[in-house]
């Protein structure tokens, strides 16, 4: 009750107002609010996690306010079910009246709020979820995370130009899953490359070893794997219990599996598994060196792909703020942040003014040991990589 | 040739380990007749007791193993004198719903203390990798979860069918009244089954760990593997969800392999096919209570 006849009494002594200064918008709060919609429980938890402290982090070293303007965060878990995160986003932006929603854990989550963003003319930023479409479906969805094809196509030229003939291939039957086979599979047989083996696993599987076998009797020169970033570990252990690293098989794959959330408790069966990604917490650059420094002084562990997504998300809405000074017109803030460029922890990385999906460099890396630690360690690198699983070209 | 004796021994290891995991629901559901979804609760209990122990605090897997079991054990007991002993009598779904909110209390109770990411337990080096019997490759690990698993059915089977807990099990489930006016104490003989089968859950846990990935969602998400167990298997005797759980881990495993495309579905379609032929599943008996 309190809270209505304060928001009455502003609202009036702002209308008094209005009559001096007719410049001076109806609205004129200093806040900028950003409803941040993750996944905080449930299976992708530790997406959500890993954002919502880089969100934090990054808030504590640039301060909370942009141009002039208060930055307030709510946060909200929808447990990656886009029902909750249709509902979430519809209080948001109708109760809290935030100026971005941002976040969103899966594709489906993304997708299911594309249509409010639009309604609603607000930038939604997308921080995780990696298919193509996601940024097709409202010209207010901007992203700073991934889309798959981007490391899956590049794996793929990689595979082939360094000797990998024959791959057999080993993904999780759900849509990244999906998306992340067929990318591979378009540029690596373009190049020659021939797969032997195909195996779609289901996405609730407890045991790999019948698929794992028949991966060995396929006898190709690497295995393409796509499995949920948690599956990953129990997949490399079993991929060595069955003695496939000994007999020369190589992994290969888009940098998921090798989160590095979850790398260093995989032993040392993950070790030289190559993968294409657009992060790894080994990143040879000062800025990096610090943000890893940084993320783990205050939160323990080493930030993963989804910290640094999360990072470059509210470093965009920063930016996108202090170019329009401070105006939250969505339309602004889209056009703001179209072809913006800077430089992240993970290497240079841009906004496509196109198609507002991101453009970053893919590194190819390879699982070592560094002090003791598992570690992506990159050693090449494919520079300014858009995402080519856009539908319209 | 060697691949398909390689499949049916990767088949027997998955089996014998859904047994082991299963084999406590058989007991609570079929012998005391209590309907306790939270079955995976205490396997997954199992499951990071071990993983703490052998992770944090240096301890090797295998004296960690028995730990997983007396610990789950003792939670379980534990339960069962404060909590489930008052739903003995109720209806079935009452105890549906208490379990069932009990799994869910635990997911979020084991994800809040250790995090929702997976767990690893670190195995001794001996048990890694595979051996080459005859051209045959065995895995280490498996081979161990047959022996563990076969040396338990053997000892559970004698312990119900020569001992005398056994037969004051056996008489207390039959015909509880009649048990209690002989002078069997049958709470206590059902707290110690019930203690027994949570026991055997977190061993299952932890063996199951390396296999099936151990996380916080763990009891919601085997919850269906058990219950294809002990359905198919009937729930009247161990021996029937024995069989059960080898049959469903060779077809799972065999159909997985030969065809992929359908080899999640596989487990699925000889649970209706064995129930069409058997409604009480392969051993139960046909006058269920």
């Amino acid at each position: 009750m309190f809270n209505r006849r304060k928001v009455l009494l502003w609202g009036a002594a702002s209308a008094a107002l209005c009559g001096f200064c007719a410049n001076v918008p109806a609205r004129a709060d200093d806040v900028v609010k950003i409803g941040l919609i993750l996944p905080m429980t449930g299976g992708q938890a530790s997406t959500g996690k890993q954002i919502d402290n880089a969100i934090k982090l990054y808030m504590q070293q640039n301060g909370d306010t942009v141009a002039g303007k208060k930055i307030e965060v709510i946060l909200k878990d929808d447990a990656a079910v886009p029902d909750n995160t249709k509902r979430l986003a519809q209080e948001l932006i109708v109760n809290d009246k935030v100026n971005f929603i941002a976040g969103f854990g899966v594709t489906p989550a993304a997708l299911a709020a594309a249509k409010l963003a639009t309604e609603a003319k607000i930038p939604e930023v997308v921080m995780a979820a990696g298919t193509s479409i996601i940024t097709e479906r409202s010209p207010y969805i901007v992203r700073t995370s991934f889309t798959l094809a981007q490391s899956s196509t590049i794996i793929g030229d990689w595979a082939v130009k360094n000797g990998i003939k024959k791959v057999a291939t080993l993904t999780s039957d759900y849509a990244p899953g999906n998306d992340a086979l067929t990318f591979f599979k378009q540029h690596f047989t373009a190049g020659g490359g021939e797969i032997v083996e195909e195996v779609k696993v289901p996405l609730a599987n407890p045991d790999f070893a019948p698929f794992l076998q028949r991966m060995k009797d396929a006898k190709p020169d690497a295995m393409f794997v796509f499995v949920p970033a948690g599956q990953g570990g129990n997949f490399m252990k079993q991929f060595a219990e069955r003695g496939l690293d000994k007999i020369g098989m190589k992994v290969i794959g888009p940098g998921d599996v090798m989160d590095d959330d979850l790398l260093n408790n995989m032993g040392d069966a993950a070790l030289g598994a190559v993968t294409a990604h657009l992060y790894s917490a080994a990143h040879p650059s000062q800025m990096n060196k610090d943000f890893v420094a940084a993320y783990k002084k205050a939160f323990g562990n080493r930030p993963g792909f989804m910290a640094v997504s999360g990072y470059d998300g509210i470093h965009l809405i920063y930016e996108a703020l202090k170019k329009t000074g401070g105006d939250t017109n969505g339309d602004k803030l889209i056009e703001a942040m179209k072809g913006m460029k800077w430089e992240s922890p993970r290497g240079p990385i841009s906004i496509d003014p196109e198609t507002r999906d991101i453009v970053q460099n893919i590194y190819i890396r390879k699982v070592e040991k560094v002090d003791g630690e598992l570690y992506n360690v990159e050693f090449a690198t494919f520079e300014a990589v858009k995402d080519s699983g856009k539908t319209k070209k | 040739m060697a691949s398909i004796l390689t499949n049916l021994f990767d088949g027997v290891a998955y089996g014998m380990l859904l047994f082991v995991l299963a084999c406590g629901l058989a007991v609570t559901l079929g012998l005391m007749n209590f309907v306790n979804l939270a079955h995976g609760a205490f396997a997954m209990a199992g499951g990071y007791i071990c993983a703490v122990l052998v992770n944090q605090s240096g301890w090797p897997f295998f004296a960690a193993l028995p730990l997983a079991f007396v610990g789950s054990a003792v939670i379980g007991i534990a339960l069962e004198r404060t909590l489930y002993r008052h739903l003995y009598s109720r209806s079935h779904l009452d105890q549906v719903l208490f379990s069932i909110g009990l799994v869910f209390m635990s997911v979020a109770a084991v994800d809040y203390i250790m995090g929702s990411s997976r767990v690893f337990i670190k195995l001794p080096a001996a048990l890694e990798g595979q051996i080459d019997l005859f051209g045959v490759g065995i895995g280490r690990y498996r081979l161990m979860i047959v022996v563990i698993c076969g040396l338990l059915t053997l000892a559970l089977q004698l312990i119900l069918a020569k001992t005398r807990f056994g037969s004051r099990l056996r008489a207390a489930v039959d015909d509880p009244r009649a048990a209690i006016g002989l002078g069997i104490n049958v709470p206590q003989v059902f707290a110690f089954t019930f203690a027994f089968g949570c026991g055997l859950a977190g061993l299952g846990g932890a063996l199951s760990a390396e296999i099936l990935g151990l996380d916080p969602y763990f009891p919601l998400k085997f919850m269906i593997y058990f219950l294809i167990v002990v359905t198919v298997g009937g729930s009247s005797s161990i021996t029937g969800p024995f069989f059960a759980s080898l049959l469903l881990g060779i077809a799972d495993v065999a159909g997985k392999y030969y065809v992929p495309k359908l080899g999640p579905f596989v487990i699925y379609t000889v649970m209706i096919v064995i129930l069409l032929w058997r409604p009480n599943g392969l051993f139960g008996r046909t006058a269920a209570r």
